[in-house]
């Protein structure tokens, strides 16, 4: 019986198939700390979480031809912009508090 | 609706080859690709011309059809051969790869492209793997007063026609933005659903600031009260607070009241500190009687 976690696990072979693309891609994406590998019973899972992410690393090597180690260049940089973001947001909204509001 | 120069858009000449067009579009396409451009809206525009542009120059009918009529692709006779063209060409399938923009609407083609190929370009994709992807996330800003953010609450919304209700949870800061899973636009033959992205735009309440889960408000009480004490009763986001006020109380001073500020975000039952700085007010006319009291007052104190 599946338990609540396993529901959100989507098996390796089957995305693969349906992506159109190879499994040595995504080991690689997991060797690289991109994305999780799990194994359960001999079965390889991603997690759905990484779905949307997964999509974007697959866009960025099969449509821009980037290789593992530009994708985790950019991976980087796009974490740092968000991050930079949020402190933005955070730094307006203490410039908001200073501007009377 | 104006032509458009398909050459000038990917940057080569009339006689670029396949492989010159592909190089053109993909060293763009890095560039300005959305998933390498978030959130920014002329990207993405940019990102749709080329796009449009890589469609048309690398599938050889319809570079052939565009270098032949072009300009002229208004007039009467070549929209017959437009129809007749499009018809012959569904089916066949195109050599062009168009980039698949994920969340972003890459497929979205302007009018001129409509008018002479007759809608977005659906079967001429180079891979067949980028027809399944989850649907598009749509983006959407919610403007809420600071009360309405004081308690969690449900609201329902209209998001591309379709009703959804999502819980806000209190506290939520303003420019922060939510995730609705599954709430984006319906995946492509069979994907996923994208997700609704929220963000909250919080405007400022009059006579409160705030700053994370702190309040900040200012209090006027008389120089009287400030002198020798008293009490006062406040309004403020939770209800009425009545707060004593010792004697001597300086202009500008502060006082924390804790856990009277606003909810922490996602901490149920936990607040942050409200802060009140005194104002004092000083009569602005006096009478006889009074300036006197204050003379006798300024006596004293000189003679301290």
């Amino acid at each position: 019986m599946k338990n609540k976690r396993d529901e959100h696990l989507i098996a390796l072979d089957e995305f693969c198939v349906y992506y159109k693309i190879e499994q040595g891609f995504v080991w690689s994406l997991h060797e690289a700390g991109l994305v999780r590998i799990e194994t359960i019973e001999d079965c390889n899972y991603v997690e759905e979480e990484n779905l949307s992410a997964l999509e974007k690393f697959i866009r960025f090597y099969y449509d821009m031809d980037i290789n593992i180690e530009g994708i985790e260049a950019i991976n980087h940089l796009l974490e740092q912009m968000d991050e930079m973001q949020h402190e933005l947001i955070s730094l307006k909204n203490r410039l908001r508090f200073y501007e009377g509001g | 609706m104006e032509f458009i120069d398909y050459y000038k858009v990917l940057g080569v000449n009339k006689n670029a080859t396949e492989k010159e067009i592909k190089s053109a579009y993909r060293k763009q396409a890095r560039k300005l690709h959305p998933d390498l451009n978030p959130n920014d809206k002329e990207a993405k525009t940019r990102f749709q011309q080329i796009n449009e542009a890589n469609e048309v120059l690398s599938d050889p009918k319809k570079r052939a059809k565009y270098d032949k009529y072009g300009k002229d692709w208004q007039h009467g006779e070549e929209f017959e051969k437009a129809k007749q063209y499009q018809q012959q060409s569904y089916g066949g399938g195109g050599r062009g790869q168009t980039f698949s923009s994920g969340d972003f609407g890459g497929g979205d083609f302007s009018d001129f492209f409509a008018s002479m190929f007759g809608g977005a370009s659906g079967g001429t994709s180079g891979r067949s793997r980028q027809v399944k992807f989850r649907g598009e996330d749509y983006n959407a800003e919610l403007q809420l007063k600071l009360t309405d953010v004081f308690t969690t609450h449900k609201q329902t919304l209209t998001v591309n026609g379709k009703k959804i209700r999502i819980t806000i949870p209190a506290g939520i800061e303003n420019g922060q933005t939510i995730k609705i899973p599954g709430h984006g636009s319906q995946g492509i033959n069979g994907g996923p659903n994208g997700d609704l992205y929220i963000t909250f735009s919080i405007a400022r309440h009059p006579g409160i600031k705030r700053q994370g889960s702190n309040l900040y408000i200012n209090a006027k009480i008389d120089l009287y009260t400030a002198v020798l004490g008293g009490s006062v009763t406040l309004d403020t986001l939770s209800g009425k607070v009545k707060l004593n006020i010792k004697s001597g109380t300086q202009n500008g001073s502060t006082v924390k009241l804790k856990g009277k500020g606003f909810p922490v975000y996602k901490q149920e039952g936990q607040f942050g500190d409200l802060f009140v700085t005194w104002e004092v007010k000083l009569p602005a006319t006096f009478s006889e009687k009074e300036k006197a009291l204050f003379t006798e007052l300024k006596k004293l104190h000189d003679e301290k």
